[in-house]
Formats: C-alpha cells, structure tokens, sequence
C-alpha cells in the first residue's frame, strides 16, 4: 500500500496510461451496477459469502484500476470500502443497514468521481472525506455517527468501544486515545484524520464517540512517540488543545464486552463476539482493524478472488457486431439469389449441386439467428436500474413499495435497450409517484401497507412486451374525461375504457392544475409514447379503479429488422411499416370526395381522411397504362390516420432496415431502405412525416 | 480538410495515378486512391424529387449508395445505359458514391510537371474542382477533384447544413 497516487495523468513517463481509460471507465461502471445490485439484493437475516465475496470482488476491481490510471480519490475511497467489506466476509463484522447506506452511497460518490475523471478532471472534486470517516468507523466497529451531526448519540454509548482487548496490537505499536478540543471550529480536528491517512506508517486512526460538541476524541494506533504526534498535529491544532492518554489494554473498559455500543442486540450474536478465535489464515496475523494491514492479511483470498473472474465474455465494439450482421445479410441475400436462380435446374443432373445449396441454406439460416443473437443483451440490463432508484423515491415519497422483475432473461437488441430505458423509467417513476398510494391511505383500503410495482418482459410472438404494473389507485375514468373536456378534446361518454386511458398520452394532458388524483400520470406521458413508437412500438393500458394500473409496452426485437408491408405504385416497391397499417380496401371511385384545394377525401365508416396518392407523391413513371391505383392502405401515426393510394399489395415481409443518410441524403417522405430478396432497394416509407403532410 | 490534403499531395513529389475514364467524348482522370471498385451499371432504385442527375439508390453488398450521371450532371448531349456503361464506386471521406461513365480507360500515372493548370474557361464544372490539365502524348486529361465535387453543394448529395 506503498504507492503514491497522481492525479489524472497516467502515472508512467514513458507509457501512455490514457488509451486504456476508456476501457477502465466501462468495467469500473460495471462493477459499480453489480456492487450495488449485489448489495439492494442482500438478506440482513442471512447474508451469504458469495455475496459479500461479490461485493470485495467489485470494490477490488475498482480499487486496482484507479490506483493504476492514478485516481487517488477514487482508489481511495474504493480502498475503505473494500477494507469494510474485507471484516465483513471474513465475518469479524456483523452487517448493519448502516453499513449498506455508506456503501451503496460510497458507490454513488465513485461513480461521480470517475465521471469527473471521464471528462478530463474537470469541475469540482467531490469531497469523500466524510464517506471515508463513516466507513473507518464502521471497520473500527462502531457504530457511524449521524451525517449532519458529528457528536453521536449521547448516554448509549458512554465508553470507547472499540473492543481493545480482542484485538492483538502489532508488535512496537501503542493504542492511545487522543482528545483534541475543545475548539471553536470542531472540523479543524478532522484534518488530523488525514495526516494518518497521507503518512504511510504513522498509524491508524478511528473517531470515538464523545458527548463534546466541540471535541473530537479518537482512537489511535501508532508506532511514533507522543512527542512526534504533537508536532505532526501542530499543523492544524494547538499543542496544548492535544491530550494524548495510553489506552490500557483489556482493563477497566466497561464496553470491552459490547464493542458495539449502540447494537446491544447484535453485538451479542456470535459472529461479532467471534474475532478472537484465530481467524483461518494460518499465514497471516490475524488483521488489525486498520485497513492498511488488512491488507497483509487479505493477499490469499484476492488471488483467489482474481481467478475466479475470469470472465467468460470478451468485449466487441459495436461496430464489428454491426458489420458482421451486414456480411450476414448480404450472404442472406446472395443465398436467396442462388436459391431463386437454382429453382429450373433438373433435379437428377445437378443432385450434388442442389444439396450443397440446400445445406448452404440451413447454414445461413443458422448463422444469421446466431450472429443476431450477439446484440441481444438480456433486460435484467435495463431492470438492475431500478431497484435503488424505486428505493430513493419511495424513502423520499413515505411511501412502501416493494419491486418485483419478471424475465429480466428476455433479451432485445442492444440499440433498443438504450432507447427503452428512459420511457421505462418515466412509467415506473410514475407507478410509485402517483399511483402507489401512502401506507396509511392503503391500509384504510383494506390493502397491503406496502405497494407492489411488477417489472416484467416476455416474448410475444416477433415482438418484446414489458410491462409497469402497480397495485395503486389506478385511473379514474370520469376525471379523465372531465379533463379532456376541459382541454377542449373531442371525447364522450361512450368512449371504451381502452380509448380513454390513451388519453392521458395527449401531449401536455397532464400538467400542474390537473385534478390532484391523476395529476402527474401524465406528465411527460406523452414523450414516452413518442419515444416508444419512434422504435416501432406501441404501448396499451389497462386500468382499474382502485386496483392498479398495467402500462404495456410493445416493441420489435431489434431496432434493425422490422415487419413491413410491401406495396407497389407502378413498377416500383415500396414498403410500409406493418405496425402503422391499420386497415386497406378496394376504392370505389364514389367512397373519394374532391374538396377545394383539389385534396381529396375517402369515407371510411364514417370517418373523413385524407387521401395521398403514392403515384403523384412519388412522381411515379406510368409505363403500362392498364395498371391504376385502386387500393387504399389506412395507415396512422401519432393519433391520425391518412389512406395511402397505391396499385397492389404485393406481401408482408421482415425487412432489415438500412439508413439512407449515411451516404445519402435525408428524403422527403422516406424513412429508410431495405433490401428485397432480389437484391433491389426499396423505401420504407416515413408514416408520420405523411401523415403530418397531410393533416398539415 | 482539403487543404491538409492539398499540402500532403505538394508534398508528395513523385508521380500520382489517376484513374481515367471517358464521358462522351471527354478524358477524365480521378485520384486512383478515391476508387474503391468498378461496376457494371444496373438500374437504380429511383428516388423521387431528386435532380435528374442522381438516378437513385443501389444496394452495394448490404450498403444504399447512391449513383450519380456524370454525364447528366455535365450536360452531356450523348446519355445512353448499355453493357459498356459503368459505375465508378468512390470512397470519399466516409461517404461510398457510384457515378455512371461511359466507360473506364486505364489507370495513367502523371508526374507533376505533366499536369498544366486549367484555364479559367466557363463551364459546367466548377474550376475549383479541376485539379489541372494532363497531357499524355496527344491526349488531354480533364483531371477532378472528386472529392470537391460531390460535396459540392449542387451535387445535392449531403443535406444542406447537415
């Protein structure tokens, strides 16, 4: 423990640190979401050594990587953490809900550290003192005090815990206690935890409890003389404020046998009151509290920790993933080709020939699913996210929820991953906001106190389905309606439920003057559907008063393949997004009404649309004259519907969707391309670009 | 951009290649090192509202890349689609085009001191886009900068701003 650590710059002259930043930065944000998934997962009652191992594993990582890139604060405070969770898988300590805080808020503060880091070490430094101090406590064993409030509860805990009798002193070092005070600014007292810290060899250093608001008592471990510590604390203390008192060892410590003061209860568990049985490290003398010879002590099971994780995995940059699914698509392509070209061959000539290209076409096959399949990321992704961040908001709401995920197996396309997690978040965020009632107020409902939220995802067909389900209040129909009234919405009575509950995805349906009830279930509610449909998706509600509300979310696998119609106008293919089709129809030249400005209109039950002609949009050539449009495709986006006016249906097919932009052009009306089974381009065609040029 | 890579070819003393192609009956030559391949013409996806001379999209082993006339795009009074018609793939900063030739020649390498500099003549091509004039015994080389060319503006193949 030795090294110095640099800030930012690589520590190595002559070796360039920064390339592998990138790298670093990923796997430290890795390791942070599983400590922190580990640790809201963790069973106080029965808490298992995999687990605990999980967690060090993870602060381990962190820690090596930081010291290596030189970022002393975050190595730093990895280091405390990882001190703790040391004591704690090696069950000298008993894990407390405190002990979880400091960690999942340690997480936090690394998380931000690197970010800081990330971005070039620029802004400011976020202090960790305070964490570092909360975790040393815990390592001493005692309990930590208040954030705010520095003087820990009085009258409990009236002695210096830190059970000095059931741990061996190294060899040379003394146990002292060190009253510093009293001081007109208190804080000044913590500066003399750093000198402890920046030294190497000078000691350790742990708070003590003391009922002086203005003085800090703490527990010391030192080789030096009393002499040397006063003229080391002169830089930030007076002399004479100093009182330095030899601690005697097992003797007339009232709380030798409560070393954990203010957990009367669990200290009297065997686990806690274990340490002074050898610990089963024959090697090593059994670890100090301080983290620095902890460390000693701790070699083996690193080693052995290390081996364990070598991954299984290796790390690809998207775009190789990317440009392999094209290889394959293309390979796709060419197989049909060969396949299409091989049809008129006679069977008993080319025998050989005619089984090879069948093999080749298992073959692709095969290889296009497997080659897909590396994109697919399982949502556990995306769910992992949640727990802490329902946690917060239901601390900070009063209110008791527990969360429940289903499928987090269920794998989707890593592009649509990305896209999904946001709008997720709105709905879950709003599950708990205004949907779970407070506990009082479901208790008075004959309810559970705490509110259930169910996560879950699943396969349905060729599409993903994830659903927010609460057990809240749900929607109330009538306020709903009462409020698209009064927004000016063209609704009614007679409305299905279905319908009404869309409403709430009108933009700016809800804001702050909504009815109290239902306020906020919309807010923003209408940025989630767009996002939604902008991957192709669709999203349904099913709500019962009083009962709890479900938010489905329908989405494609992957953002790249997509279910198309394919429709022709003239000699020409274009392809609709299947999940905008509504309805199509043989025109009669009496359904289509002309009104002023030349626009025309088509009558479908009753309802007016307007109607674009693919040919005159698409300026359409006509070389056989027989050929007309006669077909109408209904088609709807954001809510309004057009009639496409097109020659024939020609199939439905999945087509892999190409970007049109990247060597091109962005084109009016068109969304994309893809590639049909013949090898031609064809256009997807941009539905709610029509739609709005239509309406518009 | 252009003008690192302006200094890079000063730079370079020795001999450039170029690929030469004819356009009716005009000899082009482009840097060979902008070529990516050479291909038959087959017929586009045509894109709607595009000007005349973009005559669509072509799938290019899973890539949309758009195919520019060359020929229409400099007036040319001759423009007909036969086995001999080809396109040129170009690889320009990112970006893969095709442009339709009449059809390709050779690949001439072109010593600096055989390339003059063009006269300032009124013509389709914008000047600043005619690296030069190269000789080659009695034949004359309209030399381009393609890469100038098709992000030029009027080519209408990158969004505006964009």
């Amino acid at each position: 423990m030795g090294e110095s650590y640099q800030e930012g710059t690589g520590s190595g002259a002559d070796f360039d640190l920064t390339q592998f930043y990138q790298i670093f930065f990923e796997e430290a944000g890795e390791n942070l979401d599983q400590m922190e998934r580990i640790l809201l997962a963790l069973d106080l009652a029965a808490v298992s050594d995999e687990d605990l191992n999980g967690i060090f594993r993870c602060a381990h990582s962190i820690k090596g990587g930081a010291a290596t890139f030189g970022f002393a604060d975050v190595a730093e405070l990895t280091h405390q953490m990882e001190s703790l969770l040391d004591r704690l898988r090696r069950h000298e300590l008993q894990l407390i809900p405190e002990m979880i805080d400091v960690l999942l808020e340690s997480a936090d503060a690394s998380r931000s550290l690197l970010a800081r880091h990330q971005a070039g070490g620029q802004g400011e430094a976020l202090s960790t003192t305070d964490l570092v101090a909360r975790i040393r406590q815990l390592v001493s064993g005692v309990a930590p005090a208040p954030v705010a409030a520095p003087a820990p509860a009085p009258a409990v805990v009236s002695a210096p815990p830190p059970a000095p009798a059931s741990q061996p002193l190294a060899p040379g070092m003394r146990r002292l206690e060190i009253q510093i005070g009293p001081l007109a600014v208190v804080e000044q007292a913590d500066a003399v935890k750093e000198l402890f810290r920046d030294i190497p060899g000078l000691g350790t250093i742990s708070d003590l409890p003391c009922e002086q608001a203005n003085v800090r008592l703490f527990l010391v471990e030192t080789s030096s003389t009393n002499d040397d510590l006063l003229d080391l604390f002169a830089f930030h203390v007076s002399k004479d404020q100093v009182q330095i008192q030899a601690v005697d060892p097992g003797f007339g410590n009232p709380a030798a046998d409560n070393p954990f003061g203010l957990f009367g209860d669990a200290a009297a568990s065997p686990a806690v009151a274990a340490p002074p049985a050898p610990v089963p490290a024959p090697a090593a003398p059994v670890p100090a509290p301080a983290p620095v010879k902890a460390a000693s002590g701790s070699v083996v099971p690193k080693v052995a920790s290390q081996a364990q994780m070598e991954s299984t995995t290796i790390r690809v940059a998207v775009n190789k993933v990317d440009q392999l699914i094209n290889l394959v698509g293309e390979l796709v392509i060419t197989q049909a080709m060969l396949a299409q070209n091989s049809r008129g061959l006679d069977a008993a000539l080319y025998q050989q020939l005619l089984a090879g290209l069948a093999d080749l076409d298992r073959n692709t096959r095969d290889l296009q699913e497997s080659v897909m399949s590396i994109r697919m990321i399982p949502m556990s992704v995306v769910f992992s996210r949640f727990p802490r961040m329902l946690r917060d908001l239901a601390n900070k709401l009063g209110k008791k929820v527990e969360f429940v995920t289903h499928g987090e197996a269920t794998e989707l396309d890593k592009g649509l991953v990305e896209k999904i997690t946001d709008p997720l978040t709105h709905l879950v965020r709003n599950s708990c906001d205004h949907g779970i009632e407070m506990p009082a107020e479901r208790l008075a409902k004959g309810k559970p106190e705490t509110g259930t939220i169910v996560l879950s995802a699943s396969h349905q067909g060729g599409s993903i389905v994830i659903e927010v389900r609460d057990d809240g209040k749900g929607l109330s129909r009538e306020k709903i309606l009462s409020k698209a009234r009064e927004r000016g919405m063209d609704v009614s009575d007679q409305m299905p439920d279905a319908e009404v509950w869309m409403l709430i995805f009108a933009p700016g349906f809800s804001t702050a003057d909504v009815i109290t009830d239902i306020s906020g279930r919309g807010v923003g509610l209408d940025v989630v559907k767009r996002n939604i449909a902008e991957l192709n998706g669709t999203v349904e509600i099913e709500s019962f008063d009083g009962q709890g509300m479900k938010v489905a979310v329908r989405l494609p696998l992957t953002l790249a393949i997509m279910d198309g119609m394919s429709v022709g106008v003239g000699d020409e293919v274009y392809i609709l997004p299947l999940s905008s089709v509504v309805e199509s129809f043989q025109v009669n030249s009496d359904d289509v009404s002309t009104v002023a400005q030349g626009a025309q209109l088509v009558k479908v039950r009753d309802e007016y649309m307007p109607v674009l002609a693919l040919e005159r949009l698409f300026q359409v050539p006509r070389v056989n004259q027989e050929k007309s449009s006669t077909i109408m495709v209904v088609v709807e986006a954001d809510g309004s519907r057009v009639a496409l006016l097109v020659d024939e249906l020609l199939g439905q097919h999945q087509v892999v969707v190409k970007n049109l932009e990247s060597n091109y052009r962005k084109v009016p009306n068109v969304s994309g391309a893809t590639i049909l089974g013949d090898g031609k381009v064809a256009l997807i065609l941009d539905i709610s670009g029509l739609v709005r040029r239509a309406r518009y | 951009m252009s003008v690192v890579g302006k200094t890079a070819e000063g730079a370079s003393s020795g001999a450039r290649e170029y690929l030469t192609f004819r356009l009716d009956q005009e000899e082009y030559g482009i840097d060979i090192l902008k070529v990516q391949e050479i291909r038959g013409y087959e017929a586009p996806t045509r894109i709607a509202n595009a000007p005349e001379f973009i005559k669509g999209v072509v799938n290019l082993r899973g890539t949309i890349v758009p195919i520019v006339d060359m020929r229409l795009k400099f007036n040319c009074s001759h423009v007909e689609y036969n086995s001999f018609t080809v396109v040129i793939i170009l690889n320009l900063r990112h970006r893969v085009v095709g442009i339709v030739v009449d059809s390709v020649s050779d690949v001439m390498e072109l010593a600096p001191e055989s390339i003059r500099a063009a006269p300032d003549i009124d013509s389709v091509i914008d000047n600043g886009c005619i690296l030069g004039l190269g000789s080659v015994g009695e034949r004359m080389l309209i030399l381009l900068d393609i890469e100038k060319l098709m992000s030029s503006v009027d080519m209408g193949l990158v969004s505006v701003g964009g």
